[in-house]
């Protein structure tokens, strides 16, 4: 095989085979258990406090964070978006910031939040601080048991 | 061969003119070349990258070798990446080195001190690829010395094995790459390493968006070199570089690189300049789905 044919038969695959899997990827809507993650940040993460709580800039900061690396998945006011949920539901809002920066650390790999140990710890402890600020939206998703840990 | 710098143009000017016209965000990329760290593509983002290195070759003529890569995110824990080569020899000729195909497998969830990611790649080029991107072996400054007439007729079937091993510890990222590669003809496997060290110059993000800001760039190391094969392994006959490299994140979705690298031995071309352009498209995948009329 001319190795512009294989190439070109590489690129149909590949197209394919993501296409596939992001059609896996259901909308964060129809999973009943999309902040069930939160839960299962370990004591010791959880019970981190934020050092930038009280930082005047940190909310700024992570405001443009977040509109770099998570609103295109959680929705430009973090509402929710195409693929992720939204981070103003209670679930998130009342999660302990060390769970919420945990989760941002490990991701949630398996059902496509990638890590994001790349940022620098305090550029993470800067976007808990953000999501934080925002409060809780009125409209978001029922809890679960599973997600309605504290 | 005309028509080859003609398509890389073509190529290059496309890459631009789509790239600014389309949904991208501030990336955070590395500074490295040669050394992979284990932070994959982010699901569905489609990045475009175009990298060249210059390279002297002592007894014959300089270098500049260039390669495009796309590289997309098809899920959290597999990101795949197609490359096309090509190299200018000076005095000499352009010619197009053929095309590489990585995909690279996280396979862990969470993080840990030590984060393994799996490399698999296959490469279909000819003898003329110098973009030294992956030395391993035996890979010597001497062996680039033969004319392209000549190395384009040597076609090469190699598949490459890495194990990736990456750390990120109060901002500072080490990775550890072992490398191994096998032509699929008769010819014993070969191995190799990579080093990296990096750290963005600012750990916390400004309040404003700046285009110069110390967090937007990040400065590291790269060590690499060959060590033998699997009858000769060691570091008899082998070629090693050391190359400082700083990327800059720009607020606008691209990210510029640079690393001057040097050889570390007599085997090593004694100097290789290295600078690259990237550009990440969100959504890459989503917006191929609508185009064939899936509901997003």
């Amino acid at each position: 095989m001319k190795p512009p044919v294989f190439a070109l038969l590489v690129c149909a695959v590949l197209l394919a085979v993501s296409g596939a899997l992001a059609n896996e990827q259901k909308n964060w809507k129809d999973k009943p258990d999309v902040y069930a993650e939160l839960g299962k940040a370990p004591e010791k993460a959880r019970n981190r406090a934020n050092p930038l709580a009280h930082d005047p800039e940190a909310a700024a900061a992570g405001r443009l964070l977040f509109e770099d690396h998570c609103a295109e998945c959680h929705g430009h006011n973090a509402g929710g978006g195409k693929k992720g949920p939204s981070l103003r539901a209670p679930e998130v809002q009342n999660a302990p910031s060390g769970a919420i920066f945990w989760l941002l650390t490990n991701g949630v790999v398996r059902k496509g939040m990638p890590v994001w140990s790349r940022l620098p710890e305090p550029q993470r402890w800067q976007l808990v601080r953000y999501l934080k600020s925002l409060g809780i939206a009125e409209a978001s998703p029922p809890a679960t048991e599973a997600s309605s840990k504290p | 061969m005309r028509l080859v710098r003609c398509s890389s143009f073509a190529l290059g000017l496309l890459f631009l003119t789509f790239g600014t016209s389309i949904r991208s965000s501030s990336a955070q990329e590395s500074p490295y070349f040669v050394t992979y760290d284990h932070y994959l593509e982010e699901p569905r983002n489609l990045e475009v990258e175009y990298f060249s290195t210059f390279g002297t070759q002592r007894g014959g003529n300089n270098f500049h070798s260039y390669w495009t890569e796309f590289e997309y995110g098809a899920t959290a824990w597999w990101t795949t990446e197609f490359y096309l080569d090509a190299q200018t020899t000076f005095h000499d000729s352009t010619v197009f080195s053929g095309f590489k195909w990585e995909n690279r497998f996280r396979p862990l969830q969470h993080e840990h001190w030590i984060n393994p990611i799996i490399y698999v790649e296959y490469e279909d080029i000819n003898g003329t690829d110098k973009t030294l991107k992956d030395i391993v072996g035996h890979d010597v400054e001497a062996e680039f010395l033969e004319p392209n007439a000549e190395t384009r007729r040597e076609h090469k079937r190699e598949v490459e094995l890495k194990l990736i091993l990456s750390s990120t510890v109060k901002g500072w990222n080490i990775s550890e790459n072992i490398i191994s590669e096998k032509n699929l003809s008769n010819e014993p496997w070969e191995f190799g390493y990579a080093l990296g060290v990096s750290r963005p110059l600012s750990l916390k993000a400004s309040a404003k968006r700046c285009s110069f800001c110390r967090q937007n760039f990040v400065a590291g190391v790269e060590m690499y070199g060959g060590l033998g094969d699997r009858y000769s392994f060691g570091l008899k006959d082998t070629a090693h570089y050391l190359a400082p490299a700083v990327a800059w994140n720009l607020p606008s979705g691209w990210t510029l690189r640079l690393s001057p690298g040097f050889g570390l031995n007599d085997n090593s071309h004694q100097f290789l300049l290295r600078w690259g352009v990237s550009r990440e498209i969100n959504d890459f995948g989503g917006m191929v789905r609508r185009l064939l009329g899936a509901k997003s």
